[in-house]
């Protein structure tokens, strides 16, 4: 479909509900959702795709959403951090996150969940090395990581 | 009635006095074998929740209706006059509101200066004129329309070319400043009399904090209020810096931090982007927000001071007889220096010793504090010297460490230590790292061009905390309490081990204590800095939570017709003799209220040195062929007094090693002298570690003693101590590994490549 040079509507598919935004060519989804949909939880860290804070599922695969323009994702779904929760159930990988303290000042979480989310869907038990490459790229300045790695494993096991 | 007493504490190394407010007694420190029901057990934090589903609210998350968005047009050269600003054509953009400059900005004081606009530009990133605009995109486009006449003028950038002489003179005074000095007994004549000494220079480079969520505020006045939401590490120390720069009195500045995405010792005070976002707001009377690219952060928010150091160190008959150390830090623009010398001068009892650290202005993005300031770097040389000096004696560098780490008194100030269990630290790491296995020459890798190795540091910091601090606990007619105080949790886990102190105090369960933070409305809070949170906020909690307790159980007593002697607390519970009565019936019996505890910290016992104590042991390998060093082992021992949440704590030793790895092997901010520019101002030239540098195993152990004469808790920080020997462990390592001593941090695989061909060459 042709677009711009202004804004246009976007049909998108955001936690599961289905909804038009307008959108400029160069809106990245991250924008899209922190400022039009007032989707916080998703981090802006770089805006440059270095470092995965604002990873979130295109149609279950995951992006960085600072790399990705909401035109680019029409008809498709995206699911952030807010929606992998079920019915006020914390999904197994934020349970695994809080129990093995795998986050200090919180702000690459939401990244890290939604890599391990994405990894558990096409891995069920993942080892810790499975971990490690799906988190390789998503940087965290307190250094959770060997905490985040026991959460992803334990969030395999949990699952089941 | 509160009083006024006199009060000495340490911060990040240096020692002030001062005068506080208290109320009534402290509390005694609980009696040994005390039965917690919170305290010193591993809890998960209260505010896990929030975090992992992402609804807890960062500054960066705060959008207010009508609000305006901020960028800051920074200089592009390190050093030039601002001669004119042309804004005609930014103004004229669609959706610009507001140019600020150097020519039509309100003074503002900041730091020492009078406005947030210099004349004079010092540094590439410095701050030029800043844009409102009603998207940011808007904001972008003006920046590149607004014409700046900039005359250009001789920089330095690099620490060793501004010490030089033929640097140009950014000060009145030169460039240089001697900052901090400590002498005791003759140095001079130590390194005389020793059989050995060791004369090496030592290179720490800058490193850049890189905090994820980068330094920012929403700032929105309403012509009565400007309340301010920062990612601050110090709530009130931001509305005393707005109280400064706009001339408003404290009843109308409110300052909120609710959750914060890391700070690490740069997020201490207000921020320019803080009073340039006041400013517009307070212009155009609309929310305005003003945050940080990464690229500025990397630029205008802060560093660890490069370090140049010299030390020469004297040993005889299997002593250390006389330590000199110099110190030199590139501080850009900053107006203040860390203390590398700050380890030497208060680690080891060495009756002969001379320190010198030198400022040195240059025109690169000035430091801030960040983790440990000075004593990461300090540590890396003095510890790296001692090994040098170690193996040229032929003696165990543990070995010669012990018989000057075991002394019960602080040798710069004289004090007794509150409390000191350094060589307990020794114990349990070689026992860890398996010390016994060490062999002179290091032992062969995985493969035969791999070399293995393993060395050890020691850690020295303050941590004791100190007032002032308040809390109050508020209790509700149904049981429930909400602590309160003005601290802030940075991701330490504050939140969490406030409750923990509050709930085991006040006899409530967890569940049932909500924590508020981070708001200037509250009661003071110190910074979150110096690892002073635990040790400053927790008394405070715990005397606020027993002044509520009392006052429960007089209204316990009150509605049970019981005397008040016969009652205790438990879990939620007014426990008698012969009954149970949940909290919340005996409250609900009386007409709605609110019980009240107030607490404040009491000062420390000014005859005493507060200090925190560890040791970090790492095993490596490293490639000879290649200088990679892989980092196989850590195992970091502490002795911070009581711990009071083993979970969290033993999250913070895991993080600070890995932050401390970075500055060891891979980060490094990179200027280019001639530009003055950073090359690498992004997280992909910028090596922050990832998950696949972690090292394959990290053993994270605690004395866990209570220091009985540092506070009611008998608990002091650990913010700071895990990030500060870690490096010189790795460096004792690798050249206990290979023979090649690698004097400049970090240790990148280009420094280990040119340390193996100097060693082999001398072999």
């Amino acid at each position: 479909m042709l677009r711009g040079p202004g804004a246009t509507d976007v049909a998108l598919t955001v936690n599961g509900e289905h909804l038009t935004v307008r959108a400029a060519p160069r809106r990245t989804v991250l924008d899209t959702l922190r400022e039009t949909l007032g989707l916080t939880g998703t981090k802006k860290v770089c805006d440059e795709g270095t470092c995965g804070a604002c990873t979130v599922l295109v149609d279950g695969g995951p992006v960085y959403s600072c790399m990705t323009l909401a035109v680019a994702c029409e008809g498709k779904s995206i699911e952030t951090i807010e929606g992998i929760a079920k019915d006020g159930e914390l999904h197994p990988v934020q349970r695994a996150f809080i129990d093995a303290d795998a986050f200090q000042c919180g702000f690459c979480t939401p990244g890290q969940i939604m890599s391990i989310v994405a990894l558990l869907r096409e891995n069920a038990s993942p080892t810790e090395d499975d971990v490690r490459r799906a988190v390789a790229g998503n940087l965290c300045r307190c250094g959770a990581y060997p905490n985040i790695v026991k959460a992803g494993v334990s969030a395999g096991k949990r699952q089941k | 009635m509160p009083r006024v007493v006199r009060s000495r504490e340490e911060f990040e190394g240096e020692i002030f006095e001062s005068l506080v407010l208290v109320e009534g007694k402290d509390l005694p420190v609980h009696p040994a074998g005390t039965e917690f029901n919170e305290i010193a057990k591993s809890r998960r934090r209260i505010d896990g929740q929030q975090r992992v589903t992402g609804r807890a609210k960062y500054t960066q998350d705060v959008y207010l209706p009508g609000m305006l968005h901020v960028r800051v047009l920074r200089s592009p050269y390190p050093r030039a006059r601002v001669r004119r600003i042309d804004t005609k054509k930014a103004e004229k953009l669609a959706g610009v509101r507001d140019v600020l400059h150097r020519f039509n900005a309100p003074k503002a004081a900041f730091r020492g200066e009078e406005t947030i606009f210099r004349e004079e530009v010092r540094f590439v990133g410095d701050e030029v004129a800043a844009v409102a605009a009603d998207d940011e995109q808007s904001a972008v486009e003006a920046l590149r329309m607004i014409e700046v006449d900039y005359e250009l003028l001789p920089h330095v950038v690099d620490l060793e070319e501004a010490i030089g002489d033929v640097a140009p003179r950014l000060e009145t005074d030169g460039n240089v400043a001697e900052a901090a000095t400590h002498k005791r007994g003759d140095a001079k004549r130590g390194l005389k009399e020793a059989d050995f000494v060791i004369d090496a220079t030592y290179r720490t480079s800058t490193q850049l904090h890189n905090s994820l969520e980068t330094h920012g505020a929403v700032a929105s006045w309403d012509g009565e209020q400007l309340t301010v939401y920062e990612s601050t590490q110090h709530a009130f120390g931001v509305r005393q810096g707005l109280r400064t720069a706009l001339k408003l009195p404290f009843s109308k500045i409110r300052v909120l931090c609710d959750y914060m995405g890391g700070g690490f010792g740069s997020k201490g005070g207000v921020g320019k982007y803080s009073i340039i976002a006041s400013m517009f707001s307070m212009r155009l009377g609309r929310p305005v927000r003003c945050v940080l690219t990464r690229e500025e952060e990397n630029l205008a928010a802060g560093n660890r001071s490069a370090t140049l150091q010299q030390l020469r160190i004297g040993g005889k008959a299997g002593r250390i007889t006389a330590l000199e150390h110099t110190s030199w830090a590139n501080v850009g623009q900053g107006k203040w220096v860390a203390n590398p010398t700050g380890p030497t001068n208060t680690l080891y009892d060495i009756a002969n010793l001379s320190s010198k650290s030198y400022k040195v202005v240059t025109n690169a993005g000035s430091l801030s504090a960040f983790r440990a300031p000075g004593y990461v770097e300090g540590t890396f040389a003095l510890e790296s010297a001692i090994d040098e000096l170690a193996d040229k004696m032929g003696v165990d560098p543990l070995a010669l460490r012990r018989k000057h780490a075991a002394s019960p008194k602080d040798p710069m100030v004289g004090k007794r230590y509150s409390d000191k269990h350094l060589i307990e630290c020794y114990r349990i790491g070689a026992a860890e790292i398996g010390w016994q296995r060490r062999r002179s020459g290091g032992i062969r890798g995985s493969a035969p061009h791999r070399r293995r190795g393993i060395g050890m540091a020691t850690q020295i910091w303050g941590g004791g905390g100190g007032p002032p601090a308040y809390a109050t606990v508020h209790v509700n007619p149904d049981g429930t309490v909400v602590l309160t105080t003005g601290s802030q949790d940075i991701g330490t886990g504050t939140r969490t081990i406030l409750a923990q102190i509050c709930a085991d105090e006040l006899g409530v369960e967890l569940d049932d204590v909500q924590v508020r933070l981070g708001d200037t409305d509250n009661p003071y809070g110190p910074i979150s800095a110096g690892s002073l949170t635990t040790a400053s906020v927790g008394p405070a909690v715990r005397i606020a939570a027993r002044d509520a307790k009392e006052q429960l159980l007089g209204a316990a007593a009150g509605v049970l017709e019981t005397p008040k002697a016969e009652l205790r607390l438990e879990a939620g519970v007014v426990v008698t003799k012969g009954a149970r009565t949940p909290l919340s019936e005996i409250l609900g019996r009386v007409d709605n209220n609110t019980v009240i505890g107030k607490g404040g910290r009491h000062p420390n016992d000014p005859e005493l040195s507060l200090r925190t104590f560890g040791a970090h042991f790492a095993e490596v390998e490293v490639d000879v062929r290649t200088g990679e060093i892989t980092v196989e082992h850590v195992v970091a021992v502490h002795d911070i007094g009581r711990i009071i949440n083993p979970m969290t704590a033993r999250s913070q030793v895991e993080g600070g090693v890995l932050q401390a790895l970075g500055f060891a092997l891979s980060e490094e901010r990179f200027l280019d002298r001639a530009t003055g520019r950073v090359m690498n101002a992004n997280l992909e030239n910028y090596k922050v570690p990832t998950v696949k540098d972690v090292p394959a195993k990290i053993t994270v152990k605690f004395v866990d003693r209570p220091d009985r004469r540092a506070n009611n808790l008998g608990a002091k920080g650990l913010g700071e101590p895990p990030i500060i020997p870690t490096a010189a462990a790795i460096a004792n390592a690798v050249a206990n590994a290979t023979g090649a001593r690698v004097r400049h941090a970090p240790l990148t695989r280009a420094r280990v490549l040119e340390a193996l061909a100097i060693a082999e060459a001398k072999s």
